[in-house]
């Protein structure tokens, strides 16, 4: 299992890899939003977290598609099958392995990008409470849609079409722990549905996954 | 332990190909598969490795003992031979170390070259030497000697047979003569019959 995630993590830092796309995709995002909806710092800072938690699953669906359809085309997929590790393991590797290489960059670039959106002050601290425990689902979810749609060619537009309704609870209350975080409003509830949300699909969607590539092995 | 099938039949995208299949591959024996394109070897071949379920019949001994390898390698690109090798070295869990698979296959010297800057035949000798380092005692092979050269195919005869000579058995889809000591079965016998569909009602049409 550490095999695979040091292969996924090296080949993502190797040339092509596509580390930093994701990356490079929010920090374009949250530049651009002050200049197409006005300087007024107030209007800015209501939809600061809102706009933050949005660029962060936008990025995050950028690179889900090269997320199995590479070890695909290659092969590697049918010999991970045929391999002693469990499927389940291999697709939560590769989970987690797309987890550091792009969740866990957009989490630590989000209160830089905060400053740009004139983010109020106690919300940085739960922007990225929010995204820490909000992006592993992403990667998660995500996965199970890369499975779902293995094996078709530019499977990118129904990859976005399958997972985005996936996404719409995560970014619900993950942008409410943020947008209660920066008022400064009791955020418990949505803190703890958000918690609910990523412990179960880390818990239980690696194995829909497995199973979907299974069938697309066939 | 033997790998034998019994009555097997499969199928490719849900039509029958392949039906009837009955064979045994022992300890130290090889199995070369003979018939036309789009008789369904790959389709054995991939059912065997346990990729997708048979449709009839049962497969006994292949539970995490085969070692398939297909029509693509499985190499990526960007990771030198080496890393490529040591990967699924340690995906098999294999303690043995890449030497000797380098070696069977004379890749020491392209040891540190990333895999995308690797010929056809070379691409295709660091897959077959990921076989050595799965420690798997069934091979499964799907046209192995694509774009191999002579001597290449010489290095995978003498790997084979070396393999078999450790107690390993190997089932090979290929139309060249190896040079292995080796059954043959010819696929085409068993071709899977269009069946009569008892409940076909005419009167649709």
């Amino acid at each position: 299992m550490i095999a695979l995630l040091v292969r996924d993590l090296r080949l993502a830092f190797r040339a092509g890899g596509g580390f930093g796309l994701g990356l490079a995709f929010f920090l374009i995002v949250t530049v651009l939003v002050p200049f197409s909806v006005g300087p007024q710092s107030s209007l800015l800072a209501s939809i600061a977290p809102g706009v933050l938690w949005l660029g962060a699953l936008l990025a995050c669906l950028l690179s889900l598609d090269r997320l199995l359809a590479l070890d695909w085309e290659d092969g590697t997929l049918d010999l991970l099958a045929t391999a002693p590790l469990p499927l389940e393991a291999a697709v939560s590797v590769k989970a987690l392995a797309h987890w550091l290489t792009t969740g866990l960059p957009l989490v630590l670039a989000a209160p830089v990008l905060g400053v740009l959106l004139n983010l109020p002050g106690p919300g940085y601290g739960w922007l990225v409470v929010s995204l820490l425990l909000g992006t592993p689902a992403l990667s998660v979810i995500g996965t199970f849609g890369a499975a779902l749609t293995v094996g078709l060619k530019r499977g990118g537009l129904l990859l976005s079409l399958l997972v985005l309704p996936l996404y719409v609870p995560t970014l619900i209350f993950g942008a409410e722990v943020a947008r209660r975080g920066a008022q400064g409003l009791d955020l418990a509830t949505p803190l703890l549905m958000l918690a609910g949300i990523s412990a179960a699909a880390v818990a239980l969607i690696p194995f829909a996954s497995a199973a979907v590539l299974r069938v697309n092995l066939r | 332990m033997t790998l034998s099938v019994t009555d097997l039949g499969i199928a490719r995208g849900g039509v029958p190909v392949l039906e009837g299949l009955n064979f045994s591959l022992a300890p130290g024996a090889a199995l070369v598969l003979r018939g036309p394109n789009g008789i369904g070897k790959t389709t054995l071949l991939r059912t065997l490795a346990g990729l997708q379920p048979p449709v009839a019949g049962r497969i006994a001994g292949a539970e995490d003992r085969i070692a398939y390898a297909g029509h693509s390698d499985g190499i990526k690109p960007t990771l030198t031979v080496t890393e490529n090798l040591a990967f699924w070295a340690s995906v098999f869990g294999h303690a043995g170390g890449i030497d000797g698979a380098l070696a069977a296959y004379a890749l020491e010297d392209l040891a540190a070259r990333p895999a995308g800057a690797l010929s056809a035949g070379q691409k295709r000798r660091l897959g077959l030497a990921r076989l050595l380092v799965t420690g798997r005692p069934i091979w499964v092979l799907d046209e192995p000697t694509v774009s191999l050269d002579r001597d290449a195919v010489a290095m995978f005869a003498a790997a084979v047979r070396a393999h078999l000579a450790e107690g390993g058995s190997a089932l090979i889809a290929t139309h060249i003569d190896l040079g292995v000591d080796a059954a043959i079965l010819d696929v085409g016998a068993f071709r899977a019959r269009p069946r009569d569909l008892a409940d076909f009602d005419g009167d649709f049409l």
